[in-house]
């Protein structure tokens, strides 16, 4: 291995080393500088003279090969690579301020601190997800902020890609990572289920909330273990006032076995954004840990355990999507309605880890003021909402896939498109404009989203059969 | 520069002819051929040929186990690859057969080494089946990066200093940077007859600067390449194993 080239004012690659930043255990941070590059730049150098953790090489490498992949606000962005030959280096962005670790002395966090944080991480691990990459090191030291608020995902070595050799699967005979952090089944060898970065953003949601960490600090393996069978205490054994909405996310997230916590990033990203939606179960009521009894029954029965399916990880972010359906409610929308719902029972029908959101947009007049009752002095808010529930009840989702939401907007197409974009959704059910006049006069809603929505659109229109009967007045198109 | 590699032809021209295009169409400035032109597929004059061409004007080529039982014996294969190899050898001229009989076993060029089988003792050709036959192939040379075929389905080993391995079956058309600090073993898949159960013909381009492979796949005429093998009378399997890729 070549002696180590860097020191402050050495010039590599056209790169100008400045000071170091941060000398930690498997690597140092440079500031550098480079002529034809305006933004603050790191080069972050392994550790890997003799005698080094030879982990620290295997992570560098799989580092080099996962950062210049990478795009988006939530990665730093990578300017070069240097290789083992010659000198191992990776320039990348400098993100200014501090890691989410510097929070530690604050825990635990006023609820909706924590809520909004832990949904921009989510949103960024959907990303990172979306790019085809497993993180496997989520942690308050991996995790910074943009001015903008966008979360940065940091520290790429211990990570997985999809569409890249793993190099660390036989690497080491013991997992590697954050021992508060794992998930159980990276314990198992386990290092392509995305939602191990899920199980590990639990631990964080809930060690900022209670101020405790669920499975302790132990780093034995022993100590490790135990997650595998012993679930943690509830948050709201420790804080009385723990929101029960809150405990059912975060015990979701720290489920042992992947197939019982969010299918996705983006699906636990919607719940955090919409707290009031959050389908409570007996997990939010929880008091105590299971009895024993259950422990021993899972840490004496983890052979029966199936050995999972392997989608890659594409596949599975696939599977789960969201899904959103604009409905109208207003007399006259029955036939289009009965067409948006086969047409969405088709479309769940292929993909039983989706959700679906609900979406009606109560429409704000430009001048007048509008009058929150209607004439009959109910609330229209609140109508609508058990408009949309009772509409999606022959559906039989469960609750935890559906949600129902109404918007208050004077452009509804605006209004369905931002709350696509927001959200996330990956697919929009509209049904087509029906009234000829009403569609001259105002535009078509199907047609604006379906020509502006960053995701799928299908546009719905009732049965021919009963378009065909004469002064129906139901225009195609 | 640019290499394109190709292995397991056995004598479809269908399929080669398909990836040479694409190749040329990438812009490969040099044709690597990892042997095994005949056997099997009905084309072999043609894929000779081709393959006397392009090493005429620089691709590099090596010998695969089907081209030299062309020249010897085929008795230690099975049945269906005997038939085929005892009508490849009426087929061929003199001179085919001569190309074949001194092709080398194996060749290395800079850090590169190219192979059939397995490269630790590749006139035994074994196959590349696991990482430990990987580990075997990569311990026995220093090279950086060996490419090899006969098994007909791609795969990509890599053996780190402490001599840990990894594998990985490679994606098509994403590239993948050949680290520096370790050494790697590509092996290819199949022009004329890939076993992945993907039925389009599979080779490699490899960026000797940047040491970026891609594994690609090309979908060809199967259905010729099928009846001609049918109308030579030669075993039907042959032909029906080409649209199932297996």
């Amino acid at each position: 291995m070549p002696k180590s080239l860097i020191k402050s004012g050495a010039v590599i690659d056209g790169y100008t080393i400045g000071e170091c930043v941060h000398a930690g255990g498997m690597a140092t941070l440079w500031t550098v500088t480079h002529p034809g590059i305006e933004m603050p730049l790191l080069m972050k150098v392994p550790r890997a003279s003799e005698g080094e953790d030879p982990a620290a090489i295997v992570s560098f490498e799989m580092e080099m090969m996962i950062l210049p992949r990478l795009a988006g606000p939530h990665v730093p962005h990578c300017y070069g690579t240097g290789d083992f030959a010659r000198q191992a280096y990776a320039v990348i962005e400098r993100i200014p301020g501090t890691t989410l670790y510097k929070r530690l002395p604050d825990l635990p966090l006023p609820y909706e601190e924590a809520r909004l944080l832990v949904a921009k991480i989510a949103a960024a691990l959907a990303d990172l997800h979306r790019q085809n990459v497993i993180h496997h090191d989520i942690k308050p030291s991996s995790v910074m902020f943009r001015e903008s608020g966008d979360a940065v995902l940091i520290d790429y070595g211990l990570s997985h890609h999809d569409h890249l050799p793993d190099l660390l699967q036989e690497e080491f005979r013991l997992p590697y990572g954050t021992a508060p952090y794992m998930a159980p089944e990276r314990l198992l060898g386990v290092r392509d289920d995305p939602r191990s970065d899920l199980f590990s953003l639990g631990v964080l949601l809930y060690f900022f909330t209670t101020g405790e960490r669920p499975f302790g600090e132990g780093e034995t393996l022993r100590a490790m273990r135990r997650r595998l069978w012993r679930d943690p205490h509830p948050p709201r054994s420790l804080r009385a006032d723990y929101p029960p909405w809150l405990q059912e996310v975060v015990l979701r997230c720290l489920e042992i076995e992947p197939v019982w916590r969010y299918p996705t990033a983006t699906q636990l990203a919607f719940d955090l954004a919409h707290p009031n939606q959050v389908k409570l179960t007996a997990r939010s009521e929880r008091l105590k840990r299971d009895p024993l009894s259950v422990a021993w029954r899972r840490r004496f029965n983890q052979d029966v355990k199936q050995p999972r399916a392997k989608p890659d990880v594409a596949e599975q972010i696939a599977s789960s999507p969201i899904l959103a359906v604009a409905l109208d409610t207003v007399e006259g929308t029955a036939e289009l309605n009965e067409a948006l719902r086969v047409t969405t029972e088709r479309i769940l029908a292929t993909l039983p880890s989706a959700r679906l959101a609900c979406v009606n947009v109560l429409k704000l007049n430009r001048i007048a003021i509008d009058k929150t009752l209607d004439e009959q002095g109910s609330n229209k808010h609140i109508d609508r909402l058990v408009a949309l529930r009772h509409w999606a009840t022959p559906l039989r989702l469960d609750e935890s896939r559906l949600s129902v939401h109404v918007l208050e907007a004077v452009d509804p197409a605006a209004a369905l498109l931002e709350f696509a974009e927001a959200n996330q959704v990956d697919h929009l059910i509209v049904g087509a404009r029906q009234s000829s006049f009403r569609r001259t006069l105002l535009g078509s809603v199907s047609a604006k989203v379906a020509a502006e929505a960053t995701c799928t659109v299908t546009v719905v229109r009732p049965p021919r059969m009963a378009a065909a009967k004469p002064g129906a007045g139901v225009v195609w198109g | 520069m640019l290499l394109a590699v190709f292995s397991d032809i056995h004598g479809n021209r269908q399929a080669f002819e398909a990836c040479l295009r694409v190749a040329r169409a990438r812009a490969a400035e040099r044709f690597i051929l990892l042997g095994d032109f005949v056997g099997y597929g009905a084309d072999p004059e043609w894929v000779v040929d081709t393959a006397m061409d392009l090493v005429a004007h620089g691709a590099i080529a090596v010998r695969g186990n089907h081209d030299e039982a062309v020249n010897t014996t085929a008795e230690n294969m099975n049945n269906e690859a005997q038939i085929a190899i005892e009508w490849t050898r009426r087929r061929l001229d003199a001179a085919q057969r001569r190309f074949l009989a001194e092709l080398p076993m194996l060749v290395e060029d800079g850090d590169r080494l190219f192979v059939h089988a397995e490269a630790s003792n590749p006139k035994r050709w074994h196959y590349v089946r696991s990482t430990t036959d990987a580990a075997k192939s990569l311990i026995a040379t220093p090279s950086h990066v060996t490419f090899c075929g006969h098994i007909h389905r791609p795969a990509l080993y890599s053996m780190s200093v402490t001599a840990k391995m990894t594998s990985f079956v490679p994606k098509t058309d994403v590239p993948v940077q050949l680290l520096r600090g370790r050494q790697w073993l590509a092996v290819l898949g199949s022009v004329g007859q890939p076993r992945d159960g993907d039925p389009s013909a599979s080779f490699v381009l490899f960026d000797t600067l940047s040491c970026q492979i891609t594994y690609c796949r090309v979908p060809y005429d199967i259905a010729s390449a099928a009846n001609k093998i049918r109308e030579n009378g030669l075993p039907l399997w042959l032909a029906d194993r080409l649209s199932q890729g297996r």
